[in-house]
């Protein structure tokens, strides 16, 4: 356990050193970005300009802006936005990542874990029309854009049924299950097809069937000894795909108003909001070289022979 | 001795592409209590699929067109799945080839052992725990109590087998089918493993179906052996019968092609390959390969002869009418082999089972 430890401190190391690299990057390649953060420039002086560069520090030197961001960063201050009514960029970040990351997460797990049902049921019947409806079903749901969805949903649940909300967001649950609906389909088709593919090398495998062997019922083998050994392959994709998920989709929080993050990101770069620019795409690094991190963790508790210790293997 | 198990004229076909594949062609034998039979024959010819016919574990293209398989006197044909899962580990269990692949890699191996014991003997876990561990002893795995917490990966080739086999003896199964259980394993190893059977076997006595295609397993483990070819039993009777006095050209192929220590010359090898089950030959299957093949084998399947009470032979070489045969040059000089070194083991009254001499009863 010792050893694990240390691996775990080296991991996080390394995500620090990795996080540090992607805000330097960045930080050279914005201040590449033709325009100012002056969306009226034209009305502005010269002086007008020079003064409000000098106040966001925008005349030094770039590796100067670039020592003062970073040791800024390190206490934990991530600036002040040029755009949103000059709020800070961690108030900014910290009101809006919440609906995101609510909904992410209510659409990875719901869309995983249909998804790992509908795959299983597709490999235990293989090859038949219960196998092609849930492929199709899957291949529907990666192919119809997030945002038909969404507006099918609000038709049938908002406007015809009126069960949920059309678009409004008030922080309750029921304002949540629609675009969590239509962000879980891509989830849900994307693990159903790949726990669909593993299982049926699973199934056919002599732990299988040596499970059978004891007496076993197909869908008890099935869920209790099939689904772990099929679930690298998935655990892999669901890291990128949980990150992208919780940082929003930028269209489905449009379309049902929701005070999310990637609308922000999406104006942050349109108007050169420096501060902005760089708050969110650490966020978004961060959660990504953390769930990475969680990933890896992951691959250790499902699958025991990737797992980092010292123990074991004393033949 | 009664029988535990009787098949009966199974008749088993796959479904693929190319058509109906007829892996098993009219297969019976019978299981006695307490005895091992083994059954023989090289890869294809239906070993493995009788066996998982027993257990009702068949792929789904499976079809069996034909035949009873009784176990106590019930057809386990006619059983449903959930009466077959009753019997499944608890009456009749399984050992299987490759012990790298039959455990599950992601579940401890105290986990999988008290799996069918918590599903048929209604245990709790503490209890079922305390079994596993006894089980772990019986099969001779050293501090059983750590390793129940491990996983299949931190065990060598030899206990992983250990393993299985603690699994199919968890409820005591009246039957043990292992299938090829030494054949992914070093030659020490498979002795251990051998051993470790035919000591159990003596401790619970449970009847075993033992499948391989090593004949020198099968000397070492049987009473009686059944030789299969292309989805048929061509010949069955007591260990002794089929090696010192085999009587069809299969079974003397097959014994001609094991190596002996006198062996010098090169490995005689059966010529041919075995028949397309799609589309089975008329008459014996193996006649396109079998050097004294006569023209009625060519045109009608050959019954079983009688050879004595426990022995019998699917040939026509034994009909009265077929004229007598000399069995080929490398089974006598084995037969001379073997009466020559075992004539110390056998009283005289013994080697009776060398009586057919060189000739072939047939040609009586």
């Amino acid at each position: 356990m010792k050893s694990y430890a240390k691996y775990l401190g080296k991991r996080i190391l390394y995500m620090f050193l990795t996080l540090f690299l992607i805000a330097s990057i960045t930080f050279f390649l914005m201040k590449l970005l033709p325009g100012t953060p002056y969306s009226n420039q034209d009305k502005l002086s010269e002086e007008q300009i020079f003064i409000m560069n000098e106040k966001y520090g925008l005349n030094e030197p770039l590796p100067v802006q670039y020592v003062v961001y970073m040791s800024r960063l390190l206490g934990g201050d991530l600036g002040t936005s040029f755009q949103f009514n000059n709020t800070p960029v961690t108030e900014l970040l910290s009101t809006r990542v919440g609906p995101s990351l609510q909904l992410g997460i209510q659409a990875v797990v719901l869309g995983t874990t249909l998804g790992i049902i509908l795959g299983v049921i597709a490999a235990m019947n293989q090859n038949t029309w219960i196998d092609t409806t849930a492929t199709f079903t899957a291949i529907l749901g990666r192919s119809i854009p997030n945002f038909v969805i969404a507006v099918l949903l609000q038709l049938i649940f908002g406007v015809y049924l009126k069960w949920f909300p059309i678009a409004l967001w008030n922080n309750g649950f029921s304002s949540s299950v629609l675009p969590t609906l239509a962000l879980a389909i891509a989830p849900l088709a994307d693990s159903a097809r790949f726990i669909r593919t593993e299982m049926v090398e699973v199934l056919s495998s002599d732990y299988v069937e040596l499970a059978r062997a004891k007496g076993l019922s197909r869908l008890t083998v099935a869920f209790k000894h099939g689904v772990r050994n099929a679930l690298i392959p998935l655990v892999t994709i669901l890291g990128p795909m949980a990150v992208a998920l919780m940082t929003g989709s930028l269209v489905v929080e449009n379309i049902f108003a929701i005070p999310g993050i990637g609308e922000q990101f999406v104006k942050s770069i349109l108007t050169n909001d420096y501060p902005t620019i760089m708050g969110v795409t650490i966020l978004y690094s961060a959660m990504l070289v953390g769930i990475i991190l969680v990933v890896d963790v992951l691959y250790g508790i499902i699958d025991p022979r990737i797992r980092v210790t010292n123990e074991g293997g004393d033949e | 001795m009664n029988n535990v198990l009787e098949v009966k004229n199974l008749n088993i076909t796959f479904d693929t592409y190319a058509g109906k594949v007829k892996a098993i062609r009219g297969v019976s034998f019978n299981l006695k209590k307490g005895e091992t039979l083994a059954i023989v024959g090289e890869s294809g010819s239906g070993k493995s699929v009788t066996t998982r016919s027993i257990m009702r574990l068949l792929s789904q293209n499976a079809n069996v067109e034909d035949g009873t398989i009784l176990y106590n006197g019930d057809d386990l044909i006619k059983k449903t799945e959930k009466e077959m899962q009753k019997i499944r580990g608890k009456d009749i269990a399984m050992i299987f080839q490759d012990p790298m692949t039959s455990l599950n890699p992601t579940m401890t191996i105290g986990k999988q052992i008290s799996e069918p014991i918590r599903l048929h003997q209604k245990l709790n876990k503490e209890e079922a725990t305390n079994r596993a561990l006894e089980l772990l002893n019986l099969v001779g795995l050293p501090q059983a109590e750590k390793r129940m917490k491990q996983y299949p990966h931190q065990f060598s080739g030899g206990q992983r087998q250990r393993i299985v086999i603690a699994i199919a003896l968890a409820c005591n199964p009246e039957i043990l089918i292992a299938d090829e259980p030494t054949t992914a394993l070093d030659v020490t190893i498979q002795a251990q493993i051998l051993d470790l059977m035919k000591e159990l076997q003596k401790k619970i006595s449970t009847s075993i179906i033992f499948i391989t295609h090593d004949l020198g397993v099968v000397a070492n483990v049987a009473d009686r052996v059944a030789v299969m070819y292309a989805g048929k039993i061509v010949e069955v009777g007591t260990v002794d019968e089929i090696f010192y006095n085999p009587q069809h050209p299969y079974t003397w192929g097959l014994i001609s092609s094991m190596p002996t220590l006198e062996t010098e010359k090169t490995l005689y090898a059966i010529p041919g390959t075995p028949p397309d089950l799609l589309d089975p030959p008329v008459g014996d299957a193996f006649a396109p390969r079998n050097e004294f093949a006569m023209k009625i084998d060519t045109e009608l399947e050959p019954p079983f002869f009688e050879v004595s009470d426990t022995h019998s032979a699917a040939t026509w070489l034994l009909h009265p009418d077929a004229p007598a045969v000399t069995p080929p040059a490398e089974i006598r000089a084995r037969q001379a082999l073997y009466k020559e070194k075992f004539a110390n083991y056998y009283g005289k009254n013994e080697t009776s089972v060398f009586s057919s001499e060189n000739e072939v009863k047939g040609g009586l």
